[in-house]
Order: C-alpha cells, then structure tokens, then sequence
C-alpha cells in the first residue's frame, strides 16, 4: 500500500506492505536509521520519534497508521546551527555513553519539554519513565533535560 | 614501577573533557550494527525450542520453504559437517571439567529453551520471520533440571555424554589445617546463605550479526556487536575452519555490552557459515525477547559464606562454598566466573587464611556468562552482607565492623590469604567520607525516632565497603587460572607529517568513550590539542592486535600501553630533535609541545618540526628509521584493585513491602583519573545496575524452564523514575601496577551497589527479626518475609 508522511520536512511516499511498521518504514525503507529498535514491546523507548509534534513509540504504530501525518525523527532535529539544545545539553550534561537508547531519550525529552514548560527532576523522572537507559544511571540525563528547560 | 603522583603534566588529564564521540550518537549518525546498509544481503531467523529440554522427533521444512521470500531451510543435521569445532569456550579451569560439545543448531535434543533447531534464510527480515512460523518442529518433551539444587543430585543427567550435571569443582584453599583450626578457635561462627538470582544484562542494543563474503578470493568480514572483535576473529576461524587471516572482524557502534558481548555466539558461526554457502551477504538482528534465550545471563549462583572472628569482631579466616549454574552449555568464559571472584570472598579485610570452593553445574536454562563485575559482585555480596551479621553477633555498629577489619594501609602492598598482591589501599577515608555524605548519624537518629514512634516505613542504612581485581590481566595469572589466552593490550601511536596523531587500539569500546580518554592521555603527553589525535579500533584489519574490553581492563591494560607507546614516539622524537638542534638529547627538555636545550631558551624545535622532518627523513641520525611510530604491548604485571565505600538508605513500607531508595552515596578510588567525567558516568550506570539487581531484576523461571521474565515488559530494567541523584566522592591511591597509576572503574558500581541496597532492607527490617531477604527485595517478597516474621502465613 501507499504511505505518504511528512519526514523531517520533506514528504516520503513509499509502496509498504500493510503490517510494516513505521520503525521499519523509517529505517529499512526511508534509511533513517537514527531511530533505534531496543525490544519487541514498547517498553523500551529507544524507536521515539515525535509524530504531529508527540512523541510516540515507532514501533508500535504502522506506518500505514501514520499516512499524511508529520513526523520528526533524530535526524530532524538538528539544524543548520548546529545541535537542538537537547541535543546540546545531552553532550554538556554527559548524558549518553553507549548513545543507543539517545535518540529516542532525546525525542522524548523533547516532546516531554513541549508539554511541561515549568518542570522537576521528579516530573522529567516520571516523564521518561517510557525510555530506558543502561548506562548512565538516568542523573545525567535528568540534568541534561531540566538544563535544556532553562 | 612505583608511582606516588600523576605523570601527567600537561594540563588535560585529569580534568573534565566532553565527549567527542556525542555528536554522532545524539544525531542517528553513528552506525549500529543493524543500521548497515549491505546490499543483497539475506536474512537469518532462528527457529528456537520453546521446551527447556526436548528430544527433537521430527522437522518439517516444507512450509516454511512455500512461504514467499523464504530461501532455505536448515537444520542441525543439514549442517552438521559445516563446523570444524564446536563453539568455544575458552576457560578449562580444571583438567577434567565437563564440557559438552555445543553446536550452533542443536541435534536430537533442545536443552534450553532458546536453543537453536532450525534456521531460516530470507530475502528480507520479514519473510525470516514468517519462515519460522513454517517450520514445524516435533518435540517429545523432557522433565527439564530447572534449579542447581536439582541439578546437583545428578536425578537427571542432561548431558548423556558427560555423565553428570557437575561440570567442575574448582578449590583454593592455600592452608587447609589453618582454616580448620581459625574456626575451631572462633569466638564467633557466622554462617550465611545469600543466592543470587539470574540476570539478563540487557544492554539497549541487542546483538545482530552480518557476514559478507568476497567468493572469489575467500574473505569473509563479519560485522558484530561485539565486545571482543580480536578474540572472536581467532575463535570463528576455528569453529568454522577458514584462515584466520582470511577473516576481518569490525564491531561498529555497539549499543552497550555488559558482558553479553563478550562471547562467541551461534549466530556469528551461523552467518558466515550461511554467507559461504549462499556467496552472499547474510545477517541477523536480535529481537529482545529472543535475547532471553539467545544471549547469556549473569549471577546465578548460591554462596555460603562463614566468617571466623574473635570476640572483637576481627576476623580470622573466611570461608567460602558456591554452587554456581551454568546454563545448558559452556560459553566463552563462563567457567571461569566465580574465579574471577574466587580470590576476594574475604574482601577488603586483614584475614590471615581463606578457604574458597566452587562446584559448577549444567541446567536446562539459558547459559550464563559474565556479567558486569563477573564473580566479584558475587563476592562482594557475600563477605559484605555476612560482616553486617558479624556486627550484629559482636554487637557493634557496621561502621565499627569494618574499620576493626579493614586491611591496615602500611600493609600494602598487602599479601592476600587467597594469594593475590593488593596493590594499593586506603580505606577507611572511604568509610569516613561516605558516611558524611550521607549524614549516617543524622539518619540513625531518624531510625531510632521512627522506630521509638512505631512508625511502618522503616529507615533502614547499608553500608559495602568493597575491593575488586580488576585490570585483566597478567598473562602468567590467566596460565595459572587454565585461561586460554593472554591479558595484554596492544597499542600504535603514530605522528603524522603535520603533526595530527593516530592511535591504534587493541581496546574496543561500546559507550566507555575511549576515544575521549586516549586522546587526552596521549595530548597530554605530547602537548597538542586532543582533538588532533585520532583513535582507531573495532576492526582487526585497522587494529590486528588486540584483547578487547572487558574486566575494566581498557585504561589500565590497554590505555597503558598507548601512554608507553607515546613515551617510546617522544624518545625518538628527542633523538630527531637533539640532531636538530646540534645538542645532547639529554640535555633536552619536551615540554608544551616543543623541545628546547637546557639553558638555552632561543635553541627549540617544536613537536610539529620533527614530525614533518621524521616524515621526510632527508636528515635524520645515522641509522635511523622515518617517521614517528611506536608500537606497544603491554603485559601488566598484576591487577589493580579499586576500592571504596557505598552506603545506601532506604525506606520500608512494612504494610506494603515496598523498598524506597531514599539516598545513595559512593566515595571510590580508582587512582589517578583521567577524566572524572567518564568515571562518574560509569559510577552512574554501574550503581544503578546494581541497585537493580538488589531491588528489581529477576529471569525467573518456572518449573518446566521457561523464562517468566523473557522481555522488557516483565524483566525490570529500571526508569528514571525508581531511580534516585547519588552523591560521588573519590579519594586517590595511584596504583603502582602501571605508569599512569591508573586502575578500573566500569563495574566498580554493580560491584558495591547491590550490598549496600540490601544491607539497608535489611537493616530496615532487622527489628523485626529478619536477617536475609532474598534479592530481588520486591514488594512481594519483602511482605512475604514480614508475615512470616509476625509468624503470620506467609
């Protein structure tokens, strides 16, 4: 089938089967492979990618579900400036070591910012409860979020 | 090589320095495994044994082969002749371990559920998978030997061909008649009992594969997310039978290991074997819950520990008695796990003599392996939850208990009963500076308050003071311990024409962010920007030499040899300089960069000079060779051994049996840092995956052998939101082990956590009677232990 979404920008139309799902469609069909795939049960939070300015869980949803929608992955984020301030404050706050579950961490910081503009620790803790991270131990990452709110 | 201070004096080391390698992490440029585009390449899918253990009846592949974009079908028997070796496992740690061979697709029989049947090859990921789904398997399901209880009893022996479940017993106990007559002569008797559950290490990115062959001329690559490209590249030429020059072996951006990367795993044997046979590219990406089945587990094991004390509480001798499982097979060095903490039952305390044991045993479970601290979280555990018995049987405090014990810090190096050599050691600043930050008697006070209150949420404080070995390691150690390989690291460093550097590392980082830490030590060295120092690695073409990464060994094994690697390129260069100059080479000073003659300050040449002059080589020293290169590998001559304390509060909700973490301190000392950016992160995610394994993970299994944890839905990986902002500290004893005074700190974290958390459940609770609660401290669990406390029906 025909699914046309807006990618970072630009409209991407592609021929899918029905039951691709739009991790797979970002990935292995448009070659965005930012958006990282962690486990098989939307648990993890690593496949986040904003989809009409929310975040959302890619591999939950088919690419079919997300026909003429907006959507901004990881290699949207960044400008012609240099890194989104989350992004920025990821790399002050060395809020990343193995960097696998980042961009979707990212993502979710984002959009989580976008909703809650006056934010606490506790409140961004609670806000990426979606998103895990082996490495970091998540007290980087919530600095890096609340410095990115700033 | 003794070390009293940092050699460091340029101004980098030591100081905090941003990641260079964020950039392209935090932008979906860097390439995991899964993100390569390999044109043509065919996708592989394991049919795997839902059964524990099974005798296989039958296979059916005609389904499966119907199915659109499915290419072939195979199961073991088709591919029984394709192997020159079973997969390996690289640690006998006895001459008569038992070590049944382990094929990549299983024959005749399953012997853990995850075990491999049958293999599908498709023309996308999609058609594997639906070609799994047409396989069909007949299974003639047997009684499964789920616990190492079970297992022990040799009631059901799951190897026929090994004639028992017991694959080793491995003893050290240098003094036997000693042992014996420290706990004949104790005062005080401490027996414990502690199990540590199995653990799925979980690293974000699951394992994938791709082989991709060059037909013709017989080269094969083989990409993987591994921790260990060098040793994987010797270990699948074996199995499979090709040259091993003939092999290149790159990990690309590897999401995180743990120690589940450090192995050589069926998928890895089957792609390049799939990727001969078809002359084209084949690969394979993980699934998460296939990795509770496919990947190794961590722990699993039952410890007994007894202490010998006299009536102050001091310790005089510490015996130790494990039961450890592993799994259906022998992995790569899944043997010799508990040795790697067999050494260190006594922990960091002054114990004249030491007793350890280990029997080992097969079960019809997922094999394990290491897992970050690998058999030294396993000791910390015990000998620190066993010294909060001994201060409850002396009746002082924890605090108190350790600082009679701890070892004496005239003493190092110190001589331990086990036989090691501790290189460097101060304690008790740990102890003292922990408890600050974490105002131990300001929460004691609010202890005694609730507990005079009658209040239900229980405060409860746990203290783990911890030694580890780490820096693997001596190669005449690994000899003695039956290792199949040396612990050396290679390293090249090299000066290009306009001064830029390249490093070549044997170390293969997956989230360490090596490439940061070796430019800083070699910039610092050589007095240029790091940013002008390239670090090169992962791929056995562009680093042939190497051991990899694992056992906190990078810095202190590997950054070690780079830091002599660029020693040795400054000496040549001193030569170079010194011709130049018309001057004494030493009479020669190198500093910010440049060399310049003692006493006379206008005659100088910088670095940048005698790199382009070492690269035209139209004027060196008679004899001498072009360029500035250096190679290095470097054996240490001991471990390291980091240290400190971690004390943790916790609250207890008694009507509940939830445990809060209220607070957390880590005061450690690795030696000199390098950048205290990267060791705090490490602490970071270290603590926390310890704290885990105390309060939330579990791969528990069921009677039958199935996994009731098998995916990130039922198997707690933690959120942001249990977790908790821990309060660091560090002091600073260089080790003498190596020039930089350097020592480990990637597992120091899981190595203190879990004893600290657990300690404090079980300090909470120590009013009411309770003296263990098995880990992991769920709420369920926790309550369970209360009314069966309050001698209610549990």
């Amino acid at each position: 089938m025909e699914v046309s979404v807006t990618v970072n920008g630009t409209v991407r139309s592609a021929d899918v089967e029905p039951r691709t799902l739009l991790v797979h469609y970002l990935r292995d069909v448009l070659g965005l492979t930012g958006t990282n795939i962690g486990c098989d049960t939307s648990s993890c939070g690593a496949c986040t990618v904003l989809v009409d300015g929310r975040s959302a869980k890619s591999c939950t949803l088919l690419a079919a579900q997300v026909d003429g929608a907006d959507v901004t992955t990881i290699e949207g984020l960044a400008g012609p400036d240099g890194l989104h301030p989350m992004q920025q404050a990821f790399h002050e706050c060395h809020a990343l070591q193995c960097g696998y579950c980042t961009p979707g961490m990212v993502m979710a910081a984002v959009s989580l910012l976008d909703e809650y503009d006056d934010i606490d620790a506790d409140g961004v803790r609670v806000g990426l409860e979606g998103n895990l991270c082996r490495c970091t131990g998540y007290q980087n990452i919530v600095a890096a979020v609340l410095a990115a709110g700033e | 090589m003794t070390v009293t201070e940092t050699p460091f004096t340029g101004g980098i080391v030591g100081k905090p320095r941003l990641r260079r390698e964020d950039p392209a992490l935090l932008t979906g440029e860097a390439k995991f495994i899964d993100d390569l585009q390999i044109p043509g390449a065919l996708w592989l899918a394991c049919v795997r044994s839902p059964y524990a253990h099974a005798r296989i009846t039958g296979i059916d592949t005609s389904a499966a082969l119907a199915i659109a974009g499915v290419v072939a079908v195979y199961t073991g028997e088709d591919l029984a002749d394709a192997w020159a070796a079973p997969l390996p496992c690289a640690w006998p740690v006895t001459d008569d371990m038992k070590n049944p061979a382990h094929y990549p697709i299983a024959q005749g029989k399953a012997n853990y559920a995850g075990d491999i049947v049958a293999v599908v090859v498709a023309e996308s990921r999609y058609a594997a998978a639906d070609g799994i789904e047409g396989v069909v398997v007949d299974y003639e399901p047997l009684e499964a030997v789920v616990t190492i209880e079970d297992a022990e009893t040799d009631r059901l022996v799951i190897h026929d061909d090994c004639g028992t479940n017991v694959s080793y017993v491995w003893e050290l106990t240098p003094e036997p008649d000693a042992v014996t007559a420290a706990f004949a002569a104790a005062e005080h008797h401490i027996t414990e009992t502690f199990v540590h559950q199995r653990l799925i290490p979980t690293a974000m990115e699951p394992r994938g594969v791709a082989a991709v062959p060059a037909p013709h001329n017989g080269d094969m690559t083989l990409y993987s997310s591994t921790q260990i490209p060098h040793v994987l590249r010797v270990m699948a030429a074996l199995t499979v039978g090709i040259p091993e020059q003939k092999l290149r072996v790159i990990a690309p951006s590897v999401g995180g290991g743990f120690g589940c990367k450090l192995n050589v795993y069926a998928e890895e044997i089957l792609c390049i074997v799939l990727a001969q046979r078809h002359g084209v590219p084949v690969r394979w990406t993980e699934g998460r819950t296939e990795a509770a089945g496919s990947t190794v587990h961590g722990r699993a094991q039952r410890q007994t520990i007894e202490l010998a004390a006299d009536a102050d509480g001091k310790l005089t001798a510490v015996r130790a008695t494990l039961l450890a499982d592993m799994g259906a097979y022998l992995q790569l060095v899944a043997p010799g796990v508990p040795l790697l903490g067999a050494f260190l039952y006594h922990g960091l305390y002054d114990v004249p003599v030491y007793s350890f044991t280990c029997k080992s045993v097969f079960t019809n479970l997922t094999p394990t392996d290491a897992y970050r601290g690998a058999g030294r979280p396993e000791a910390t555990y015990a000998i620190e939850r066993a010294m909060d018995a001994l201060a409850v049987a002396v009746g002082v405090g924890q605090d108190e208990i350790r600082s009679r014990n701890f070892i004496p810090t005239e003493k190092f190096p110190y001589d331990s009963p086990a036989g090691l050599i501790f290189d460097s050691g101060n304690y008790q600043p740990t102890l003292d500076r922990a408890k600050e930050l974490i105002d131990w008697d300001g929460r004691r006070a609010e202890q005694a308050e609730r507990r005079a209150a009658g209040s239900t949420t229980h405060l409860g404080l746990g203290i783990s003071s911890y030694v580890e070995m780490c820096g693997l390691a001596p190669s005449r150690t690994l000899a003695a311990l039956n290792y199949g390989a040396g612990g050396w690291e290679s390293a090249t460093v090299r000066i290009l024409p306009t001064c830029k550097v390249q490093v070549v590392t044997g170390a293969t980082p997956h989230g360490q962010g090596h490439e940061t830490c070796w430019s800083m030590i070699v910039a610092d060295q050589l007095g240029i920007d790091p940013d002008d120092v390239e670090v090169l690695h992962s791929d056995t073409s562009i680093s042939p030499l190497g051991m990899d990464t694992y056992g906190s060994r990078s810095l202190a094994v590997g950054g070690t040899a780079i830091w002599m690697a660029t020693e040795q390129v400054i000496d040549k260069a001193r030569a170079i300089a010194a011709h130049m100059l018309e001057a004494n080479a030493d009479d020669l000073e190198f500093a910010g960069g440049t060399f310049s003659v003692r006493g006379s300050p206008d005659k100088e040449v910088p670095l940048a000079g005698v790199a382009f002059g070492a690269f035209t080589a139209h004027d060196l020293p008679d004899g001498m060779e072009p360029n500035l290169q250096a190679q290095v590998t470097f054996d240490p001559s001991n471990f390291v051994f980091p240290f400190g304390t971690h004390i943790a509060v916790v609250e207890v909700d008694e009507a509940t049996g939830a445990v809060e973490l209220l607070d957390y301190a880590a005061v450690d000392d690795c030696g000199n840092q390098i950048n205290p950016l990267i060791v705090e992160g490490q602490l970071h995610g270290g603590i926390v995956q310890g704290i885990a394994q105390a309060l939330w993970e579990d791969a528990a299994y069921d009677a039958d052998g199935q996994c009731r944890a098998a995916n990130l839905a039922d198997y707690l990986v933690p959120s942001a939101a249990e977790c908790i902002d821990m309060k660091l500290d560090h002091t600073v004893t260089p080790s003498p082990s190596n020039p930089m005074g350097v020592k480990g700190i990637g597992e120091a974290g899981t190595i203190a956590s879990t004893p600290a958390v657990m300690n404090a459940v079980v300090d909470a609770l120590r009013p009411m009677g309770i003296t263990d609660i098995t880990m992991p401290a769920s709420p369920m669990t926790v309550r369970r232990a209360i009314e069966a406390a309050q001698g209610g029906s549990a």
